[in-house]
């Protein structure tokens, strides 16, 4: 059978239960398009074929023999290379990890290897997660499938450019301050980023950790649910993530939107977005309201500030996680060093990138005495502003529509020098991840230049399924 | 505005070895990241209590359960780059 790689997940598992083929013919199929393509687009770091083609190979074994597996079983899957995968080199993009093998599974890849994943491998990402272009990446930058000139963004961008180009059926990686969805925007996929606290993050390298939330990529609403399915809940290792119920995921799908309430948050479609953007995510929500959505205009006043509240608070938080970071209990040691702390000062200089250095200076300076209050403090309470501003617009509405990226991808190097219009780019992401609110990333057109454009779908915390029931609604218009 | 001064004192802080390149790099772009974050100020948040937890949990408790430790003998010795003996990190002789 052709093209078994761009399958989805939901085909390939009743394809594997009638044995039109195999797990290692899906794995097969994966590891050629990445032989094919990964040259051109930079979207491993590490591939781990031995081990993909055991685990498919034990599926077979237990397919052949009749027994249940759950649906994810010998589905081919790549993960975010800031997740720890034992035995497998965990990097996190950066030189101070670079041999980093994790002696234990992050709870997200237990959960999966748990529902039998074939890990492909370790996908691209900017170094420690920080970053809208996968170009602060010690492996080198990501490209887009859609054009090699341009990002694939970030800084998810190797799990969105791997399902993109069909190397992957689905991918994990995580959203601080929007990596998943604006390189699932960028890339044309889907990108669930979900309410903070839904996942668990244990074995996650952490960055911001009142904002980092671990989530999915995949090419349909119904493989995002299957994803979430499987890595939601309640983890004891995890003090964020709450004894919340999961519901069945897949009991929001195939529904209709008649009569639900779409809120357009006038802020996220005004200066500094692009009109084509603007025009495009508008076409699909008119699409919506001719399938009986009413679509309301709400405003959202404290939208502006957020890029200032995050990077204060997330270099803070990010400063302080980076600590142990000392060339002793991770990353080279420094050789010739004279005194402890010239060898601290030399291991994290040399260990760490540009965009890395940058962060942790903000965040110790915010933090530092006497301006504790003026920054990290302000910002933490320009933050309830801008929660209280989501909870009043979903007292009228049940989701709010938006777009992810004020522009389509763009070009290698192009934001570069420029960290605060990079910064910029993630201006509309933000928001969310400071109310804590879940989003799933839809692909909704093309430019006229051939790149896929995003909108992004906004709901109250802890209702992922409100956002499925309207994205599958969606994806059949 | 930052100084050159006050790029420096902050590596010293985060412990971070800088080049003169970097330093002078930094000073013009973080300046500017500053400048841009001043636009709080223009918020009136006299009456506002903040926020560090977004979902309002706190002081969640967990029954301390033991459960076997995740690591081999090897994985732990496989993180030093000391050598190994007999399955221990054989640390430097720092006693004369």
């Amino acid at each position: 059978m052709a093209d078994l790689e761009k399958l989805s997940i939901g085909e390939a598992a009743k394809g594997l239960r009638e044995k039109k083929f195999s797990s290692e013919e899906l794995t097969d199929a994966c590891f050629s398009v990445i032989k094919r393509k990964n040259k051109d687009l930079n979207v491993f770091i590490t591939l781990d074929e031995e081990n993909a083609h055991k685990t498919a190979k034990e599926v077979d074994q237990k397919l052949a023999k009749g027994e249940s597996l759950p649906v994810l079983a010998g589905i081919p899957a790549s993960i975010k290379d800031l997740l720890n995968t034992k035995g497998v080199k965990t990097t996190c993009a950066s030189p101070i990890l670079k041999d980093f093998i994790p002696p234990y599974d992050a709870t997200v890849v237990e959960k999966l290897k748990a529902n039998h994943m074939v890990m492909l491998g370790k996908t691209n990402l900017d170094e420690f997660a920080c970053g809208g272009s996968t170009e602060h990446s010690c492996f080198g930058v990501t490209k887009n499938p859609y054009d090699l000139t341009r990002v694939a963004g970030g800084s998810s961008g190797g799990s969105a450019a791997a399902v993109a180009s069909n190397m992957s059926f689905y991918s994990i990686g995580t959203d601080t301050g929007g990596s998943i969805r604006l390189p699932a925007s960028f890339c044309g996929v889907y990108g669930m980023k979900v309410t903070y606290g839904r996942v668990s993050r244990y074995g996650v390298t952490a960055m911001a950790s009142s904002w980092d939330t671990v989530g999915s990529f995949a090419r349909s609403v119904e493989d995002i649910s299957y994803v979430l399915q499987a890595i939601a809940g309640r983890d004891r290792r995890d003090s964020t993530t709450p004894d919340k119920e999961v519901p069945d995921y897949s009991s929001f799908l195939g529904k209709d939107v008649k009569g639900l309430k779409i809120g357009l948050p006038k802020e996220y479609f005004g200066e500094g977005v692009e009109k084509e953007t603007v025009d495009t995510v508008k076409a699909a929500v008119a699409k919506l309201e001719k399938a009986g959505a009413k679509v309301i205009e709400v405003s959202l006043p404290y939208t502006k500030y957020a890029v200032a509240v995050y990077y204060i608070t997330m270099p803070a938080e990010l400063s302080a996680n980076l600590e142990r970071f000392d060339g002793i209990r991770y990353g080279k040691s420094a050789k010739d060093a004279d005194n402890l702390i010239d060898f601290y000062f030399k291991a994290r200089g040399a260990g760490f990138g540009d965009e890395i250095k940058r962060r942790i200076m903000i965040g110790t300076y915010v933090l530092s005495a006497g301006y504790y209050d003026a920054y990290y403090k302000r910002a933490q309470k320009v933050r309830t502003l801008i929660i209280e501003d989501f909870n009043k617009a979903f007292e009228k509405v049940d989701v709010l529509i938006a777009p992810i990226s004020p522009f389509p991808a763009f070009k290698i190097g192009e934001l570069l020098d420029d960290p605060l219009a990079m910064y910029m780019a993630d201006a509309l992401t933000i928001p969310i991840n400071a109310a804590g609110v879940p989003s799933l990333a839809c692909p909704c057109g093309m430019s006229k230049g051939g790149l896929p454009i995003g909108m992004q779908i906004i709901a109250p915390q802890f209702e992922e399924g409100r956002i499925l029931k309207v994205a599958s609604a969606f994806e059949k218009l | 505005m930052l100084s050159e001064e006050n790029v420096r004192h902050v590596a010293k802080l985060a412990r971070m070895a800088l080049t003169d390149e970097e330093v002078k790099k930094f000073t013009t772009q973080l300046s500017g990241v500053f400048e841009y974050m001043d636009i709080l100020n223009e918020v009136d948040v006299s009456k506002v209590k903040e926020t560090s937890q977004v979902t309002g949990l706190s002081n969640v408790m967990e029954k301390d359960e033991l459960v076997p430790s995740q690591s081999t003998r090897e994985e732990l010795t496989g993180c030093s780059e000391l050598p190994i003996d007999s399955k221990q990190v054989r640390v430097l002789n720092i006693i004369k």
